[in-house]
């Protein structure tokens, strides 16, 4: 089955590579582990939540706003599919990413339509 | 599941076969298919055949393997011509058995090549599955009742006092989600094992404390929970005889189930433990009850369930209330406040501080739970203070103790018991 692991972290957490922040070695060290298994079909990395364009089209016309959204409680920054046997092995998998002792990694199983 | 066909001797057996096997063999074919729908699809067909093709040709040498072959062939056949349950299998190496051809037409064959022992017992494998931890307690409930006790739905349904639909949806999307999540089937790793086996004993615990609650009504109509819930853990332990927690969690059921009788009077008010007449109890559920928690509790895995059955066992071997050991039932709540911190245990440990070393210790013991949020809207917070606050000869504050209890969520009965002991307070 295929699962998206998204990365999700909080408008207020300090940013990978600052003092307090998390340590960008260790998301590298994640991410080649993970490659190497041979389970990655896809995936990406995003540029912080600041630079989100938001796009909403009514029948008054189109609104085009930029970020940061003080309104979002988190946001996505970043995600791997997979493709593993079970939800047990993408949990083992979401268990070893960083991302998960920062913020939280929420695992999605992929629609098959 | 045949109860509404001629009894014959091919229904009787087949209705044994239901009662007995339906479990270990819905397991086997679920773990083989992955998918329980599908399984119960063809489980029930196959019980349908059975009744017409052993009525006419006889009842085969072993019957629980025809049903197996019968089933599982009939699920290939499902799959084959469905191409999305056959994507979803393809992992499941069954491809070779999907071009063997057409099985349907020699049914009358199966099962002789086939002994009950090649079934295999994945029932334990289904335990785990049914209590993954991406359900929902609910959801985890429902399916073991359904799937390992056994229970139709609507006896579900009435076991948790909601109707029939409300269950079937419940356990309808449990089953989507098994699905759709990628739960997976098959025997758990000994990592696994070690890591969810605390969850699915969870599970069985806490379908017997809802058998506990005592409800008004048609309750002699209720399946009894708590049978289903000591049966399913006396399976828990015939799978997995090494392990010390499964044993010590049968050992509590089976001593707490023994003091029921006890529990209640004749009006079903509740009857505290200093006034319970012990003769009530079951002598035989505390014998078998007392053998697992000695063995389990001088064991190294032993947990929170073997501890509480050590428990458990301290007050089922005094012959009378005052003859209770309360040094070492405070000793064992001790060690479970630090295995499993809970306010439950801290205010049970506090009151065994009051039985062990005197209402002096034990009322500061519990004042110094008293900030606690969780406990100061518990209404068995407030009734160990006033009883503490009674045997402290400081009535006054006893009564507002009982009178804090009164104001807290709580049932009819036990509202009436506090009422009486106000009453009694001020006479």
């Amino acid at each position: 089955m295929k699962y998206a692991l998204l990365l999700m972290g909080h408008p207020g957490d300090a940013e990978c590579g600052a003092d307090e922040g998390p340590d960008p070695r260790a998301f590298m060290a994640f991410d080649q582990e993970i490659n190497e298994a041979g389970i990655v079909v896809g995936g990406f990395a995003l540029e912080g939540p600041e630079t989100a364009v938001r796009v909403s089209t009514t029948t008054a016309g189109a609104m085009v706003t930029s970020g940061p959204f003080a309104e979002s409680g988190e946001f996505v920054g970043g995600s791997y599919v997979i493709e593993v046997a079970d939800v047990d092995e993408a949990i083992a998998w979401a268990k070893k990413s960083p991302g998960a002792a920062l913020g939280h990694i929420e695992i999605r199983p992929i629609a098959d339509y | 599941m045949v109860s509404d066909v001629e009894p014959s001797a091919v229904a009787r057996l087949l209705h044994s076969i239901g009662a007995e096997d339906r479990g270990r063999l819905l397991a086997a074919l679920a773990g083989r298919f992955h998918d329980l729908d599908l399984a119960e699809d063809v489980l029930q067909e196959a019980m349908v055949r059975a009744l017409e093709t052993w009525t006419l040709r006889g009842v085969p040498k072993n019957p629980q393997a025809w049903l197996m072959t019968t089933a599982r062939n009939r699920a290939l056949d499902i799959i084959r011509s469905d191409a999305a349950k056959a994507r979803h299998l393809a992992g499941l190496r069954i491809e070779s058995e999907l071009s063997r051809g057409d099985h349907s037409d020699h049914s009358d064959r199966l099962g002789e090549e086939l002994s009950t022992a090649d079934i295999g017992d994945e029932r334990l494998s289904l335990f785990f599955t049914c209590s993954h931890p991406t359900l929902h307690e609910r959801e985890r409930i429902a399916l073991i009742l359904r799937f390992l006790a056994g229970l139709s739905t609507a006896e579900v349904a009435a076991a948790f006092l909601v109707d029939t639909t409300t269950m079937q949806q419940r356990i309808v999307r449990a089953k989507r989600r098994i699905t759709t999540t990628g739960i997976p089937f098959g025997t758990p790793t000994p990592e696994q094992l070690h890591e969810r086996l605390p969850g699915v004993l969870r599970v069985v615990y806490l379908i017997f404390t809802q058998g506990f609650t005592p409800t008004s009504g048609a309750s002699h109509n209720r399946t009894d929970l708590q049978e289903e819930a000591i049966a399913l853990t006396r399976l828990l332990v015939g799978l997995l005889p090494t392990k010390t927690e499964a044993r010590g969690l049968l050992s509590l059921l089976l001593l707490t189930r023994a003091r029921a009788p006890a529990r209640t009077d004749a009006d079903g008010a509740p009857v505290p433990l200093t006034e319970q007449d012990r003769s009530l109890w079951d002598s035989r559920l505390i014998a078998e009850g007392l053998g697992l928690a000695l063995t389990a509790a001088g064991e190294t895995e032993a947990g929170p369930y073997t501890v509480q059955a050590a428990i458990a066992a301290l007050h089922a071997e005094a012959a009378t209330y005052s003859e209770t050991d309360w040094e070492q039932i405070l000793v064992l709540y001790s060690i479970l406040s630090r295995m499993e911190p809970s306010p439950v245990v801290a205010l049970n440990r506090a009151v065994a501080i009051g039985k062990a070393k005197g209402p002096k210790a034990g009322l500061s013991a519990l004042e110094e739970l008293a900030t606690d949020p969780r406990l100061s809207g518990y209404r068995p917070f407030h009734i160990a203070r006033a009883i503490t606050l009674s045997e402290s000869q400081m009535p006054d504050h006893a009564e507002a103790a009982f009178r804090e209890a009164l104001d807290c969520p709580g049932n009819d009965a036990e509202s009436e018991y506090i009422e009486d002991q106000i009453r009694d307070l001020l006479s």
